[in-house]
């Protein structure tokens, strides 16, 4: 039993008891329906900007890409133009592939010593698929929810939804379309990827061993907003007419508390409201920082235009002056060309 | 090479992950010999005026630190958060997600786990967690924070001179982390209270001093050379003298001094000779070399930034007082990660010299304008292109050769094609390692950012283990003998990595190659290479 996930897990069990009895048993609708929520979002939203601000204000004294490709150097020879850009269009392009579709991540491999004296590496792409997979189905299911706070829905979202619920579980449809349109495919692959991301913390012994109790509280806490949502959506009905007005309430700063939500509803919004609390007060602020960050969103171009350090400060240096003062007699002597012929 | 090192096999046998039975923070550090690198000479720290010289001993328990050095390193640390970028977002963004953990040759070599670059940085992480995190000041150690405690510091010593700055692992990282920028403040802090390894102090003393890492003064540095220029006309019947710290020369030329001193960086260095006196001859090449500023290297740069600077002023310093117009670069890795990513910033503007031409080809280095300066590699491949050097290849039908792309051309610069075209054109026996292990995904010679010395063998061999593994598949599948590289250090370490895994492969610099297949106006039938070995046909002569 591995204390970090235990105490991660124990911790988002605690916060759902808090969430079913703060409703169920003393009746705090108004506290976790409204109070927290608008508290939460303020923290995320206060949170993000404060640290992504911090982070763009701090200087970037050198230019440091990391290079992963070609340079540009003579003309006949073919530049990796976005694993080693020299343009700002280049770094644009290598930003997109990094932040849309993780690149580094797809370079991926693992090692093997063979027989016990060869190593080879061999093809590893499990973690970029199922992180690429969590993050975009977070995304959708994120841009989906927007439907609850928009009126009348976006078309785009509408459109989404109808992207996303495309795919739909036919032979399940006699139990779970209850007056629902199909199954969203986007909450399946966000609960899959996200047991996937456990899983692989807990059984790669590696993984597991640098693992922190704050890299599974985020993964339980998202399992449980998934679970809770998944819930809600197919299995305990929600009043989802309800619900509609009760965050429309919120969107338009004439909150109310509506009647005949379930506690389940409650459970999901404490979930994401911590989530959201969280957020900028841990690694999640990767979102944020994978934007910033030096090696990628740079130029390898600091030999054809001088980056400027701006705590460029002088430093003691050792003159040639001093060192031929020190060595003339044997310069001359050695036939050396020297400045002054003698001290 | 050390008598107790164990045998390749037990090596390799050991180089499996080992998981201890307790978690990384209450895992405590052993500081093994042949794993660590002896501590800095008092008289070095002192000569370039850093902290707290004296003398001490890593395996003792008092490390003689000023009494209030906690206050020193969260000062350190802070002064840092707010001066650099990089640090504050790779504290900040890390994720866990273990892409960059089997990527370290210094994991793959011992299977500490500290040596993942994860954990490396964790290190530090857990401090800055501590220290000035809310997250980490509330649920310390659940959120992964813990207090600097003199175990902790002597981790940070342990495995921030167990990092080469390769930063092969920020290749695989989704946020571009890098753990050389880590280890480099990671070793700026451990530096504030006067806790370097000899092998980078000392050079930075001589570097300071004489011009170079290795304390050759002007007189002697002018012999070495001197020595070349008779071995040279011995094999070639031509006197390739050169000229030194010649003003108004049209171009410098700075090289690591380890060219100039030990086998066989000496045959690169002949090599640079050989090919300034046939551009000289053929085309009134001006090129002059400097005493002053002997070192292409820079030691400084694994001490800290501002040692980086200092020691990196010589070059420009030089270059305004010789009143050349530009620089050419020899051979060497982390020189090059400093003057691509570093020179001009520091110690720029640069415009006392012209944007580089080759006043042969006429060709414009525009990827090298603003720096001026540009790598021998660039400079000679242009010249190829342009059919201006005369070659023979077969002079190197004896070699069956590869090429290891030393970290920093690979991961700071991306110069990967032109040492290639250059050697595919002096050789005409060339085969790849493969692909995992080449270009970006190249492995570190396992000694590189001052870790180089001979009492941390077994660091060495194991941290080599990956690329030495790659170097016996081409020589089993190609015949590969000879690996050439365009890195000083790797020149003076490759050597003994290869003779402790694959004892049949020599080591040369891609400037060798050039000199032994060019064909200079006047030369003599030449019977041997600059190594004095037959060349290919002349065997029974």
């Amino acid at each position: 039993m591995n204390k970090n996930y235990m105490f991660s897990l124990i911790a988002v069990i605690v916060l759902f008891l808090i969430a079913y009895f703060g409703v169920e048993t003393a009746g705090l609708h108004v506290l976790f329906g409204i109070v927290i929520p608008y508290l939460a979002a303020l923290i995320f939203i206060v949170g993000f900007v404060y640290r992504v601000r911090d982070w763009a204000y701090s200087p970037v004294p050198f230019r440091i890409p990391s290079t992963c490709g070609q340079q540009a150097s003579l003309p006949w020879i073919r530049q990796a133009t976005y694993d080693n850009p020299s343009s700002n269009g280049g770094v644009i392009v290598r930003m997109i592939l990094e932040v849309l579709f993780f690149r580094s991540l797809f370079r991926n491999m693992r090692f093997e010593l063979k027989g016990g004296k060869k190593l080879s590496y061999i093809w590893e792409k499990w973690l970029w698929l199922f992180a690429l997979a969590f993050h975009w189905a977070f995304l959708v299911v994120v841009i989906r929810h927007l439907r609850f706070f928009a009126e009348p829905v976006p078309f785009w979202v509408q459109f989404l939804e109808y992207l996303d619920g495309f795919v739909r579980v036919e032979f399940l449809s006699d139990v779970l379309q209850v007056g629902l349109p199909g199954v969203f495919m986007s909450g399946l692959v966000l609960l899959v990827a996200v047991i996937f991301l456990f899983l692989r913390r807990v059984f790669i012994s590696q993984v597991n061993y640098i693992s922190l109790a704050s890299d599974y509280f985020p993964l339980f806490l998202i399992m449980g907003i998934a679970i809770s949502g998944i819930l809600m959506r197919y299995f305990i009905k929600v009043d989802i007419v309800g619900v509609k007005e009760f965050t429309m309430g919120l969107a338009t700063f004439s909150p109310s508390i509506p009647e005949g939500v379930g506690v389940i509803f409650y459970v999901h919004l404490l979930f994401v409201s911590v989530l959201l609390v969280y957020f900028p007060f841990s690694k999640l602020m990767h979102l944020g920082g994978v934007f910033l960050s030096p090696t990628r969103n740079l130029a390898n171009n600091s030999r054809a235009k001088r980056h400027i350090n701006p705590w460029n400060y002088p430093v003691h240096v050792h003159t040639y002056e001093e060192y031929e003062d020190e060595f003339r007699e044997k310069m001359i002597e050695a036939g050396l060309p020297v400045e002054k012929e003698s001290n | 090479m050390a008598d107790d090192l164990a045998k390749p096999e037990e090596l390799l046998e050991n180089s499996g992950y080992k998981r201890p039975a307790t978690g990384w923070m209450d895992t405590p550090i052993d500081i093994r010999p042949g794993m660590y690198c002896y501590a800095s000479n008092p008289k070095s720290v002192e000569y370039v005026g850093l902290p707290n010289p004296r003398q001490w001993n890593p395996l003792e328990d008092d490390w003689k630190l000023p009494e209030n050095w906690q206050e020193i390193v969260h000062k350190g640390i802070k002064e840092r958060l707010e001066k650099f970028r990089s640090f504050k977002i790779f504290m900040d963004v890390c994720v866990r997600c273990g892409a960059c953990a089997d990527k370290c040759h210094f994991f793959i070599g011992t299977g500490d786990p500290k040596n993942m670059p994860v954990l490396r940085a964790e290190l530090l992480r857990s401090v800055y967690r501590n220290d000035f995190t809310t997250a980490g000041k509330i649920f310390k150690s659940l959120a992964g924070a813990r207090p600097l405690t003199l175990d902790v510091l002597k981790e940070w010593w342990y495995y921030f001179f167990q990092c080469t700055e390769c930063r092969r692992c920020s290749v695989f990282c989704p946020y571009g982390i890098d753990t050389a920028e880590i280890t480099i403040i990671g070793r700026e802090l451990l530096n504030l209270l006067g806790l370097n390894i000899d092998w980078i102090a000392t050079p930075v003393a001589n570097c300071y001093r004489t011009g170079n890492h290795l304390g050759i003064q002007p007189h002697a540095f002018k012999d070495m050379l001197e020595f070349f220029v008779e071995d040279i006309e011995d094999i070639t019947g031509i006197n390739v003298e050169p000229s030194y710290n010649k003003k108004g020369a049209d171009i410098l030329f700075i090289t690591p001094s380890g060219d100039v001193f030990a086998d066989p960086g000496t045959y690169t260095c002949m090599g640079y000779m050989i090919l300034f006196k046939y551009l000289k001859d053929k085309y009134g090449f001006d090129i002059t070399w400097s005493t002053y500023a002997s070192e292409g290297g820079n030691f400084g740069f694994f001490t800290s930034h501002e040692t980086m600077k200092r020691l990196n002023s010589k070059m420009y310093a030089e270059a305004k007082r010789l009143g050349v117009k530009w620089i050419l670069g020899g051979e060497c890795g982390h020189m090059w990660r400093v003057i691509n990513q570093y020179m001009e910033t520091m110690n720029g503007p640069a415009d006392f010299l012209e944007e580089p031409v080759s006043p042969i080809t006429g060709t414009k280095f525009e990827n090298a304008k603003s720096t001026k300066m540009v790598h021998i590699a660039e400079f000679v491949a242009d010249l190829i292109k342009h059919d201006k050097l005369e070659l023979d290849p077969s002079r190197n039908d004896n070699q069956i050769v590869t090429f290891h792309d030393s970290c920093n051309p690979a991961r700071g610069m991306g110069m990967l094609e032109e040492p290639r075209y250059v050697i595919k054109n002096v050789c005409n026996n060339f085969y790849e390692m493969p692909a995992n292990t080449i270009r970006e995904n190249t492995f570190c010679c396992g000694s590189g950012a001052g870790l180089n010395a001979g009492e941390n063998m077994e660091l060495r061999m194991c941290g080599g283990m990956p690329r030495a593994n790659a170097v016996k598949y081409v020589h089993e599948k190609h015949g590969v003998n000879m690996l050439a590289c365009v890195c000083a250090i790797d020149r003076a370490v490759f050597p003994a990595l290869m003779e402790y895994w694959v004892p049949e492969v020599d080591v040369t610099g891609m400037s060798e190659l050039v000199a032994n297949a060019l064909i200079m106006p006047g030369e003599k039938d030449r019977d041997t290479d600059l190594r004095g070995e037959p060349l290919p046909g002349k065997e029974d002569e």
